[in-house]
């Protein structure tokens, strides 16, 4: 039975309200907080990046698996703000946490959905009997140009998942993909900001996708909506997953416990992974989440996990990822400018 | 004079994310063959009405390219006069038919407009007013029709209430259209909340960005009935221009194309306009419906604000204005909107508009505006 035997998160302590983003550009905050459906972001501190914020998750997870890190066979991290263009972010964290040299490592690209992209690398690799443990991690430190709508959102963070077969703390049933060539949002090489296709991104692009995956994981699966107790999609902003939960006749009520965006804005690669770490936080043993990731270009990733009665024990001692949001200091626009290096 | 319309047809209107410019084309033209019960070897000639085609896909030469994707050999013509060239465009295909030279010609509109982002859009759009004159000074079309809107309310005391009003009204019309963008209703409040584009006009005062495309039969008057028992008749139609410019006019509240091309329709059809059952009038912006009310002689200069308050504009009012959901609810391909507005006449006085059929309508307008008044193109059609 193959599963996630730890997790872990990690988000940047640093807070912006969207009214200070609004202030500066002579915005309406409430018609933006009404529009998004959020309320502040995570803001990266100045020597915070995607390998640390990795890291830092990768702990957790590693505490909570108990293993022992040599024992990791494949590492992939999955972000679109890899400190390095060219150098790998998941060699830095392999060292970091201690794993051998014996190890596979790749970082992903794919917008948003690059982690759970990951997960499912090592889920074949798992099964194929290459390797006994793999990590995979979302976090993205996002990118925004000044004044675009993207700034209100664009946050920092991320979530790392071992996965392996012995002593899991959820079963991962089944995974089903949706992928299609969708210009919605992109960064050529190079170039400092994403450009996006403003409502373009959301029927065609977003909803497209997640829809799809998420019926097409219930049918390979044979499961249908009321099966899930939990559910969680990526989290571009408040609004989208609650629209796509209704849309695929799920309480929205299911998705609360993950629903992080309100709090800490679209952590990218981060984001659905957060939101699965903080639902796995608060599920109790044989309660099955559904997961559905996103990411421009675009596509999504659907799974279906079942918690064991493992989890109890194995998250008593790991720090939570409500806890992470509760920690937080705001910084004014002027400070998130410099501590972003916009200045 | 007199021309018939034998069928009619139209998309959806609204964000048309998986069709480009000729499938629009294509399935509203098919759709008025089908209605009018003709074949495509019947058809003469072709007028279609877009605005900026060039600039919105990079696609010139549209005429042909709907023409040639339709089967068809005949001459195909594209007009352009900003947001009036769908009502121009049906103008054309009328005097090419009174003229003797065609017997059947097929009308259209098209326009796709969300293949560029709300900027570019903006910018296609001020391609419609003075570039050296208004553009060059930041004046985008909101801001036009505000200070049209300021005037107003300054000369006339009209308020931002009765400017809401229009949209609330043309929500509720365009909720009972299955082709609108908007298909939800709204209140005044909502009006007045949204976020304020160009003072004093709000989000809701302004028509939205829209793909869509619209389509008519038209034929010589005398053949209508070998293909419909209930034609509707093109009884008149004017035309008139001003200046590009709105500060070059002499009055910012009175658009002096509309009040001469509608003297002229008014003319030929030789009615008043007491005699009109309904009209589709151009409410790119609430104010813009106040003041075409005025302008086609619905009420007295000055008095379109409170025809809003009075409920005369509604479905069950006495001049039912917008019956389809305007500019404003159904949305605003630009090409193509002068040419829906024929569409809901056309399906009202043949009795098809369902829920919004205005009662014992006889006799239906359309007012179809180019810019900030430069074009304007009235027609008159009657059972």
């Amino acid at each position: 039975m193959i599963g996630i035997v730890g997790y872990g998160g990690h988000i940047p302590r640093f807070r912006i309200k969207v009214e200070d983003i609004a202030a500066v550009w002579g915005a309406d905050p409430n018609s933006i907080k009404n529009g998004l459906n959020i309320e502040e972001k995570s803001v990266p501190s100045i020597d915070e990046d995607t390998a640390t914020i990795s890291v830092e998750a990768a702990l957790n997870a590693l505490k909570m698996a108990g293993i022992d890190p040599q024992d990791i066979g494949a590492i992939y991290v999955g972000s679109e703000s890899h400190p390095y263009a060219v150098k790998p972010t998941s060699t830095i964290v392999g060292e970091a946490i201690g794993c051998s040299s014996e190890f596979t490592a790749a970082d992903t690209e794919f917008a948003c959905k690059a982690g759970t992209a990951g997960i499912q690398m090592v889920m074949g690799l798992i099964e194929g009997g290459y390797i006994k443990y793999g990590l995979a991690i979302g976090a993205d430190t996002a990118q925004s140009k000044p004044g675009d709508a993207l700034e209100y959102t664009a946050a920092a963070g991320g979530a790392a998942f071992i996965i392996g077969k012995k002593d899991i703390v959820a079963e991962i049933e089944g995974t089903y993909s949706f992928s299609s060539d969708t210009p919605d949002f992109w960064r050529r090489d190079t170039i400092e900001y994403p450009s996006h296709g403003g409502r373009f991104t959301g029927i065609p692009a977003y909803f497209k996708h997640v829809i799809a995956s998420t019926e097409g994981l219930m049918k390979k699966l044979s499961l249908k909506e009321s099966d899930f107790d939990y559910a969680v999609f990526h989290m571009p902003n408040g609004k989208f997953p609650l629209k796509a939960a209704s849309i695929l006749g799920i309480d929205s009520k299911k998705l609360t416990p993950g629903f992080v965006v309100k709090k800490i804005g679209n952590t990218y690669s981060g984001s659905s992974l957060l939101g699965l770490a903080a639902t796995l936080d608060v599920a109790k043993p044989s309660q099955r989440i559904l997961l559905t990731s996103y990411g421009s270009g675009a596509g999504s990733d659907s799974f279906s996990i079942k918690v064991t009665d493992l989890i109890e024990e194995k998250r008593k001692n790991v720090k939570k990822i409500q806890e992470y949001i509760d920690n937080k200091e705001y910084v004014t626009y002027s400070q998130y400018t410099k501590l972003r290096g916009k200045i | 004079m007199k021309v018939a319309v034998i069928g009619v047809g139209s998309t959806k209107f609204g964000e048309h994310w998986e069709k480009n410019l000729r499938q629009l084309a294509i399935e509203a033209g098919t759709k008025a063959i089908l209605d009018a019960g003709i074949r495509g070897r019947d058809i003469d000639a072709m007028y279609l009405g877009n605005m900026s085609a060039g600039r919105f896909i990079g696609q010139e030469h549209v005429a042909a390219l709907v023409s040639g994707e339709l089967g068809l050999t005949i001459p195909a013509v594209r007009v352009e006069g900003a947001c009036a060239s769908g009502g121009l465009a049906l103008r054309q295909g009328v005097f090419s038919i009174l003229s003797g030279q065609h017997d059947i010609v097929l009308v259209g509109g098209a326009e796709k407009m969300t293949d560029v982002m709300t900027d570019g859009a903006t910018s296609c759009l001020m391609g419609a007013a003075d570039q050296e004159w208004e553009a060059y000074y930041g004046v985008t079309f909101p801001s036009l029709y505000a200070m049209i809107a300021r005037r107003h309310m300054f000369e006339f005391g009209t308020t931002r209430e009765q400017m809401a009003k229009v949209a609330v009204k043309n929500h509720h019309n365009g909720s009972m259209n299955p082709i609108a963008q908007f298909t939800n209703e709204i209140t005044v409040e909502d009006v007045l909340n949204s976020p304020m584009v160009a003072d004093p006009l709000t989000l809701y005062d302004c028509s939205p960005i829209t793909d869509g495309a619209a389509a008519l039969i038209i034929c010589k008057a005398e053949l209508a009935k070998k293909y419909t028992d209930n034609p509707v008749y093109i009884i008149g139609t004017g035309q008139a221009s001003d200046t590009l410019a709105l500060h070059d006019r002499k009055s910012l509240t009175t658009l002096d194309a509309s009040v001469k091309a509608a003297q002229k329709a008014y003319k030929e059809a030789g009615i008043t306009p007491k005699d009109i059952d309904l009209a589709e009038v151009h409410d790119c912006f609430t104010i813009a419906e106040i003041v075409a009310t005025e302008d086609l002689g619905f009420c007295k200069k000055g008095e379109g604000g409170k025809l809003l308050d009075e409920g005369v504009t509604n479905i069950d009012g006495k001049i039912p204005i917008n019956t389809s959901g305007g500019l404003k609810a159904v949305g605003h391909p630009v090409g193509a909107t002068g040419v829906k507005q024929a569409v809901e006449i056309v399906l009202q006085l043949r009795g098809q508009a369902g829920k919004r059929q205005v009662k014992d309508a006889k006799i239906g307008l359309t007012h179809n505006v180019g810019g900030s008044g430069a074009t304007a193109v009235v027609h008159i059609f009657s059972r």
